[in-house]
């Protein structure tokens, strides 16, 4: 099924390859059908008319999305972002050079709204959208993580993300969609996550959890009450947190979280899921349908928090866009929002991340660690995108870096960072985000990890690091397949609540009360005998 | 007048139309263009003030192009850094009458056009021999380069060489352009070459990646506020579809609740 490719070598230093020009064309990612189409309100097919749809399109786009508009018209080609992608990194092919991948859309700009396009196409390099600019658009524009890197260096702040989510949007509307982001939301939107998991099976899942738990923890009942109304939290988590591994341990983590807290919380079957698929394909009506599903479960269940687990994406769409499409901050007009103000604790964020709200915790001294539970490993964070480039934590400045890291090394005794030029606002995409996390997909996401892995490299021979704790559902499974393709151990990967979940101390119930608790580090953490209520 | 004289002072005219019908007409679609989501890109500023000094960093000191790439960084931040002071000091051409004292300040300014013409050809020498960059650069990118760079030597040639123009001409034509008092110029070639150069770069700029200008002023990954939990940022167009729950997936995906 899927090509073969020669895995990327991992250089000492990361270097600037030499422009292989189209070694990455082909066909791009597989390209949905009718049945996933539809429901989105896309056609189903290659429309006949679909160079004026598209060119139509792009005309509604530019004069929706002051991104689009003001960064097609402001690059200056300096070259600053084209060392800065990793699909490039990893690629070498030019195409993926964040202005070049641009080009593709902006010389179809040109050509069609620019005067200088319209009169003198080849001296400003407009280009005409034929079938072959067509293909080239589907394969590169899905060999883009949307992850913004190339954001942070441009000195006008130009997006790449924005032209591929509107070139995302744009295909789809002639009809070529990507099967697996659209397949995806048909599921998100109808049963309410991305696996199609129904409420019975969801269920069942956190039963078994909680047995699990119990046993392990020998006794204490942590509870994952699903649909509970009246709950003070409704917990928003991808629904890889259900199932795979390492997302379930982060589970468990925040589960016994809640359970020391005391806190009454919740999730929804309705709204199981936390990943927004609607933001990689550009929609700001998708996008603001999954988020009403989540008013809506928060409304029906009465909750005065509302919460997101560890998901970068879903915590970008959370933090920077639910207050727009549901108004689930403050400020919005419709009577469901309005609802919702009046039902929510204004004392905390709304939305929280369980970091945030972890974090908090600790510094009030509600947690008890046993650091040296975590003894075993040594400790490296990998920032994701989503989080690092679009969102903020606790309200300070840099926050989205400082409050994962600070809940790391209250739980454990060795942490590094890596590199810098590759970690915080700079850091490099695991290479599966953007609706790229599909197996026909895996070349890219095998050359595009290749910066990430240089990086994580270097961190074990120098400082033996033997465990990456990340936050984000996607970049969990992104590792956990292509760890081993640079031959290191897949289970390296962690949630950064998993780390919480292995030192943690848990009470005892009552009636199996042990005497010889094992000593736990109290620098930093207060050990509390019993959980306040 | 004569015939030259008559077409430059025209040219210039229509020139500065074209710059300035151009530049509204494009500032006002950057205006009225709404930004529907908060896409600001991190280091993000959590306040107002933040922005602004932001944007002021950006702007003066080009500090995202910084952290980018030293090389491309100097030279360009050299060449803004030198068009800035000779701009300044172009104003005593167009300055009717005698000119403030102040403006004996800026003489020193004319050794700007070195900074400007060695910022332009490292510009220019890595266009040409960076592979990545000269693969994404479009015929125009380098005719931009070379037009400036005309521009500036030529300039350059008559300030340091002894192929001085006749100063006390060229400041009674650049007033009267503005006083509407119109005079006779200079005809030596490179002051021609260079005066033309510089009423085409004005005439393009609305047409071109010039409007990097304008555009960085607008760029919602740099001028937004990191405040979306508290405060609500909505679109018009998204906003009147809200109040009349006109999103399109409702015939395939029910109702809003």
């Amino acid at each position: 099924m899927a090509k073969e490719f020669d895995i990327p070598v991992l250089p000492t230093y990361l270097e600037i390859p030499e422009l292989k020009e189209g070694i990455m064309d082909g066909e791009g990612p597989f390209k949905s059908v009718q049945e996933f189409q539809n429901p989105l309100g896309f056609p189903g097919e290659k429309v006949d008319n679909w160079q004026q749809v598209a060119i139509d399109k792009m005309g509604e786009l530019k004069s929706k999305y002051r991104s689009v508009q003001v960064f097609l018209d402001s690059c200056v080609k300096c070259g600053a972002c084209t060392d800065k992608c990793h699909y490039f990194l990893g690629s070498s092919d030019p195409k993926n050079m964040p202005v070049a991948r641009q080009d593709l859309f902006r010389s179809v700009y040109r050509r069609h709204f620019t005067f200088a396009g319209k009169y003198f196409p080849k001296l400003v390099g407009a280009k005409e959208l034929d079938d072959d600019m067509l293909d080239d658009w589907y394969n590169y524009f899905h060999q883009c993580s949307q992850c913004r890197r190339c954001s942070v260096f441009c000195p006008y702040g130009i997006d790449t993300a924005e032209i591929s989510m509107a070139a995302r949007e744009v295909l789809d509307a002639v009809g070529i969609g990507q099967k697996y982001c659209n397949q995806i939301l048909g599921k998100a939107l109808t049963i309410g996550n991305n696996l199609g998991l129904p409420e019975p099976a969801l269920r069942d899942t956190l039963l078994d959890l909680e047995e699990e738990i119990e046993e392990e923890t020998g006794g204490v009942a942590v509870k994952y009450p699903l649909d509970q109304k009246g709950a003070e939290i409704l917990l928003i988590t991808p629904s890889a947190d259900f199932f795979a591994e390492p997302h379930i341990d982060g589970l468990i983590g925040y589960g016994k979280v809640f359970h020391q807290d005391g806190v009454s919380w919740t999730l929804s079957s309705y709204a199981s899921e936390g990943a927004n698929f609607g933001m990689f394909i550009g929609s700001y009506d998708v996008m603001r349908k999954a988020a009403l599903r989540i008013r809506k479960a928060a409304l029906d269940l009465e909750v005065s928090r509302v919460m997101v687990g560890e998901c970068g994406h879903a915590w970008r769409v959370a933090y920077s866009f639910w207050n727009t499409l549901s108004g689930a901050g403050a400020g919005a007009t419709d009577e469901f929002a309005q609802k919702l103000q009046d039902q929510l604790d204004h004392r905390y964020p709304q939305p929280q991340h369980i970091i945030e709200y972890t974090h908090d915790l600790i510094q009030r001294g509600k947690l008890s660690f046993d650091k040296s539970a975590n003894d075993d490993r040594i400790v490296t964070f990998h920032d994701s995108c989503n989080v690092a480039r679009a969102t903020n934590m606790g309200g300070i400045p840099s926050g989205q870096f400082i409050l994962p890291r600070d809940v790391i090394k209250a739980v454990c005794n060795n942490y590094v960072d890596m590199e810098r030029s590759t970690i915080k606002e700079a850091t490099f995409c695991c290479g599966g985000g953007g609706g790229l996390l599909t197996d026909d997909l895996m070349e890219i996401r095998v050359k595009g990890a290749m910066p990430r892995m240089q990086a994580l490299k270097a961190v074990e021979r120098d400082n033996g690091v033997n465990t990456l704790a990340a936050i984000c559902a996607i970049c969990k499974s992104q590792f956990s397949k292509v760890l081993p393709k640079f031959d290191f151990d897949p289970y390296m990967i962690v949630s950064v609540h998993q780390l919480v979940s292995e030192a943690i101390i848990m009470d005892k119930p009552q009636t199996a009360v042990q005497k010889d608790e094992p000593q736990t580090d109290t620098d930093d953490v207060t050990s509390t005998e019993t959980a306040e209520t | 007048m004569s015939v030259i004289s008559i077409f430059f002072t025209a040219l210039f005219y229509i020139s500065l139309i074209v710059f300035l019908v151009g530049m509204a007409r494009k500032i006002h679609q950057f205006w009225i263009t709404p930004a529907p989501l908060k896409i600001p890109t991190a280091p993000t500023p959590l306040t107002q003030t933040g922005v602004v000094m932001r944007m002021m960093r950006e702007v003066v000191l080009f500090e995202s192009l910084f952290k980018a790439n030293k090389w491309i960084w100097l030279f360009g931040w050299l060449f803004h850094f030198g068009l800035l002071l000779v701009l300044i000091r172009h104003i005593r051409y167009f300055w009717p009458g005698d000119l403030p004292d102040i403006f004996l300040l800026t003489q020193p300014f004319k050794y700007a056009a070195f900074a400007m013409v060695i910022g332009l050809v490292g510009l220019m020498l890595r266009r040409i021999f960076v592979e990545r960059i000269r693969y994404i650069s479009a015929p125009s990118d380098h005719l931009m380069l070379i037009m400036l760079l005309i521009i500036g030597v030529s300039g350059a040639v008559m300030t340091f060489t002894s192929n001085h123009t006749d100063i006390i001409m060229v400041k009674e034509f650049a007033s009267g352009l503005v006083s509407f008092n119109w005079a006779n110029l200079p005809t030596e070639v490179h002051f021609l070459v260079h005066i033309f150069l510089v009423f085409v770069l004005m005439a393009v700029f609305p047409i071109s990646k010039l409007l990097h200008v304008p555009g960085i002023f607008f760029s919602p990954t740099l001028n937004q506020v990191d405040d979306a939990r508290s405060k609500r940022h909505i679109s018009p167009w998204a906003l009147k579809q809200e109040q009349e729950h006109a999103t399109r997936l409702e015939q395939t995906l029910g109702k809003d609740e």
